[in-house]
């Protein structure tokens, strides 16, 4: 029997459970919570390819979610461009910062970038709350419609907000997890995983290790810019809370849960941390005790996480 | 004119010599060895030469162009490669990856091309799989290729790292210790292995311990003794220095007086 | 001139409590190359648990003493079930780790005090004092004093007495240390508590001026490690000076510039840092052992 391929096997998966998934909604509210996981599941995905591959660690993803909502939210207004390419205006700006933040930090040792995109996120989140006249501060901005769903009726196919936007988001997810598996296998993955193994030797074989983890990091910003943009898009609302802290925390804790090395895994996460506080009301109280655990024990326990160490169980048994 | 030549090359860990002005030469198809007791700075001189560490004096000349201190990537794209001592495997990939990596310089490309999955990424990733599992044949460890890195056995680990440095086809070959640890057996075959690649062409800088091994194969030795050299030559020629008997012997006798 | 110097005051004394936490970062990696990045929330534990304590009925200076132990025991076990379970895991890992504490930490303070801002009376008054043309509170006398008293006491103690040349031991060659006879996880023990006890210090000397919340931990942690980098990652006397100078900058960024904007400060000089001098002002180069 042919094997299917990990990278097949996952699309697949990923497929189903798009396709598949709203035949037990409850109500039409769950197309949104739906959304609201694939979009996570993208800003996640990101971090698969700078924490799980090259195994650096971001804790300011967050701001380039913000730049790609924001981008969406002003670009239209104060530049006339039309929202989709406001989202690709976002990347552009995520992805330059990302290049500018990141050339000088990722010649050092792991923590410095932790530290430094630390105060980045913390600086996009400041300068959003604090520039009023222009992105209305702690209240938030409306966020101009993309315009798609109107376009889709046009020709005749007529679907819901919360439809539109699951599906929307789910293919974005798809595309999403498909680059990110591409470029696992490909050569420039192949050298992100062997730097995070031994730098040491990566670079005796010729990886330049710096211009490695910047293409990392640069394409994991473009992830969560686009994340971001997904997010604001669909709200048609954006608050200063995009960009902070704690969504920075979230992202990663979603990963390491699931297996921050495993696109599906990290996915998983994503989708068990978004699901939570719609199911348990009381979570947005313990949100930062509930993360906080989670990150320790993961790291102390389970340190793939907990697709990959249950793969790995599953596996064990067969043989 | 010489392939690998070093001249003077010294430094110094907080205020201690670790390696004082030392110079040697390789060519290709030469097999040179440096010995000498723990402690005589021979992994020291190997981290200068590949550009781990900066050297405080001296210099390292690569096909007569002074590459002192450049970064160990760019002397990787210059021809030169290395094994370590306490090895340096891709531990999170399988075997036929950590060879696959070796051909990193040969396969990279666009990363674009890489992220689409676009038939040039392909063809770059499919060439240099055939030349890792190639290679992996050569050390024979074609039949492990699936596995993970980090469950070969000690001397298993060390041919796939030297299999994973001849994949740069290099000009110079720098084996820190390779048959450390290996048996008699695995040690024959390493032994075989490396006067193969010598044969072929390449430059090889040898640090190891097994002096059978040093004095079977070796073109030229290099005897270190406290981070200087205090003797060079033929295999036979350096056996039989008294220098080289005193510091070696000194320090084996007083290695069995531990013991 | 008077506007300058009462800048420079101000700067001075948040200064101080960004030393101390560039100190706490430095003990403890020194003595096991972590950066714990949970240093911050020890700052605010100090602050809420003394406000805590001294609400609770409590003189002010036992609330105090109080806060800095309970903080300091929580250093200790903070590095018993997180960060010794995890020897040898990757730095990203520890990062994890370190941060997931901090984030822990901000969620329990949230449980057991609650998301108001605090403070409690100053320790001689709130009579500013004339300085030339200035004036500075009694409170930043304490704080800067403090910051200085620590500094003199951590380095009597890691020269003069024989443990505390054992952590230094420790941080220069961790096997070595152990080969002879040095308690390697009692070293760690030590340095958890004393990093901890010195944030809680920070926490209780600065929060009549600064005031505190269970969410100000993060602030100090970055602002800390900003200074402990200017400096020269693992220097103490550079964690001092490099403190002192993120606080200065800040408080001349915040007169001249914009109070806003001070908060860019500590990433700013963070990059800067990183762009032209990665070994800070009193760092030496170091090479990785391999």
């Amino acid at each position: 029997m042919p094997r299917l391929s990990a990278k097949s096997a996952t699309l697949l998966v990923l497929a189903a459970l798009v396709v598949v998934s709203p035949l037990f909604f409850p109500s039409g509210y769950y197309y949104r919570v739906g959304a609201l996981i694939f979009v996570n599941g993208l800003a996640v995905t990101g971090i698969v390819i700078l924490t799980g591959y090259a195994g650096q660690i971001s804790l300011g993803h967050a701001g380039f979610a913000g730049i790609g909502g924001y981008a969406c939210a002003l670009a239209p207004v104060h530049l006339g461009l039309p929202p989709a390419l406001a989202a690709v205006l976002g990347v552009l700006i995520s992805g330059a910062l990302a290049y500018l933040v990141g050339r000088p930090i990722l010649r050092l040792k792991g923590y410095y970038l932790a530290v430094a995109t630390l105060g980045f996120g913390i600086l996009v989140s400041m300068v959003l709350n604090n520039e009023r006249q222009l992105t209305g501060g702690p209240d938030g901005i409306i966020v101009p419609d993309l315009g798609l769903r109107g376009l889709l009726k046009d020709w005749g196919l007529n679907i819901s907000n919360g439809e539109f936007w699951y599906f929307f988001c789910g293919i974005a997810l798809l595309i999403g997890a498909w680059i990110a598996l591409n470029l696992r296998q490909s050569p420039t993955g192949r050298a992100l995983r062997a730097l995070h193994g031994s730098e040491i030797a990566a670079q005796t074989v010729g990886i330049d290790v710096a211009r490695l983890k910047l293409q990392a990091f640069v394409i994991s910003a473009v992830y969560a810019s686009v994340a971001g943009s997904l997010l604001a898009l669909q709200n048609k609302f954006i608050t200063p809370d995009v960009a902070g802290f704690m969504h920075s925390i979230e992202m990663v804790t979603m990963a390491v849960l699931g297996g921050a090395g495993s696109v599906l895994g990290a996915i998983l996460g994503a989708g068990v941390l978004t699901l939570l506080p719609q199911v348990l009301t009381v979570f947005a109280e313990f949100e930062q005790l509930v993360l906080g655990l989670v990150m320790m024990l993961m790291m102390i326990f389970l340190r793939e996480g907990l697709l990959p160490s249950l793969l790995r169980k599953l596996r064990g048994r067969d043989e | 004119m010489t392939l690998l030549s070093i001249e003077g090359l010294g430094i110094a860990f907080g205020g201690i010599k670790a390696v004082h002005d030392v110079s040697l030469k390789v060519d290709p198809g030469e097999i040179v060895s440096i010995i000498g007791p723990n402690g005589a700075g021979k992994t020291t001189l190997f981290n200068m030469i590949s550009g781990i560490y900066q050297p405080d004096s001296g210099c390292v000349l690569l096909e007569g162009e002074d590459v002192t201190g450049m970064a160990p990537f760019r002397l990787a794209s210059r021809g030169m490669s290395r094994t370590f001592q306490n090895l340096q495997i891709f531990q999170n990939m399988t075997v036929l990856e950590n060879a696959i990596a070796g051909f990193h310089l040969q396969e990279r490309g666009a990363v674009l091309a890489d992220l689409l999955h676009l038939p040039s990424s392909r063809r770059r990733a499919r060439a240099a799989e055939a030349g890792a599992r190639a290679l992996l044949a050569r050390v024979g460890l074609e039949r492990a290729a699936d596995r993970e890195a980090g469950s070969l056995s000690y001397g298993s680990l060390k041919r796939l790292e030297i299999a994973r440095a001849l994949a740069l086809r290099p000009k110079v070959l720098l084996l820190d210790e390779p048959a450390a640890g290996c048996n008699a057996v695995e040690t024959e075959e390493i032994d075989q292995l490396i006067a193969e690649v010598a044969a072929s062409g390449v430059a090889i800088l040898l640090v190891e311990h097994d002096m059978k091994l040093v004095m079977r194969i070796s073109s030229h030795v290099v005897v270190l003794d406290q981070g200087e050299k205090i003797a060079e030559g033929a295999p036979a020629e350096v056996s039989r220095d008294p220098a080289v008997i005193a510091a070696y012997l000194g320090s084996e006798e007083a290695a069995h007086a531990d013991g | 001139m008077s506007e300058l110097l009462q800048f420079l005051f101000s700067g001075l004394t948040v200064g101080a409590v960004y030393a101390l936490v560039a100190l706490g970062f430095t003990i403890i990696y020194n003595a096991s190359d972590v950066v714990n990045f949970a240093q911050g929330e020890f700052v605010m534990l100090g602050g809420m648990i003394t406000w805590f304590a001294y609400q609770a009925g409590l003189p002010l200076p036992l609330a105090a003493l109080v806060a800095i132990l309970a903080t300091a025991a929580l250093g200790v076990t903070l590095n018993k079930l997180a960060i010794e379970p995890a020897r040898g895991a990757p730095v990203v890992s520890l990062i994890i780790i370190t941060i997931g504490a901090s984030v822990f930490i901000q969620g329990a303070a949230q449980q057991v005090f609650d998301k108001q801002i605090h403070s409690f009376p100053a320790f001689s008054g709130d009579t500013p004092l004339r300085v030339l043309e200035a004036t500075i509170q009694p409170q930043s006398l304490w704080v800067i004093g403090g910051a200085l008293v620590v500094f003199v006491g951590l380095w009597l103690f890691f020269t003069r007495t024989l443990i505390g040349r054992a952590v230094l031991a420790t941080s220069n060659n961790r096997l070595a240390a152990q080969l002879v006879g040095i308690n390697t996880n009692f070293v760690m023990t030590l340095s958890f508590a004393l990093s901890a006890g010195i944030g809680a210090l920070a926490g209780v000397l600065a929060t009549p001026i600064t005031l505190t919340a269970y969410n100000v931990g993060i602030g100090f942690a970055l602002k800390g490690f900003a200074g402990a980098m200017l400096g020269g990652m693992g220097n103490p006397k550079g964690a001092l000076v490099g403190g002192f100078l993120i606080g200065l900058i800040e408080a001349l960024t915040a007169g001249y510039l914009s109070s806003t904007y001070k908060e860019a400060v500590a990433f700013v000089v963070i990059l800067l840092v990183l762009f032209f001098m990665p070994q800070g002002l009193f760092g030496s180069k170091s090479t990785e052992r391999v």
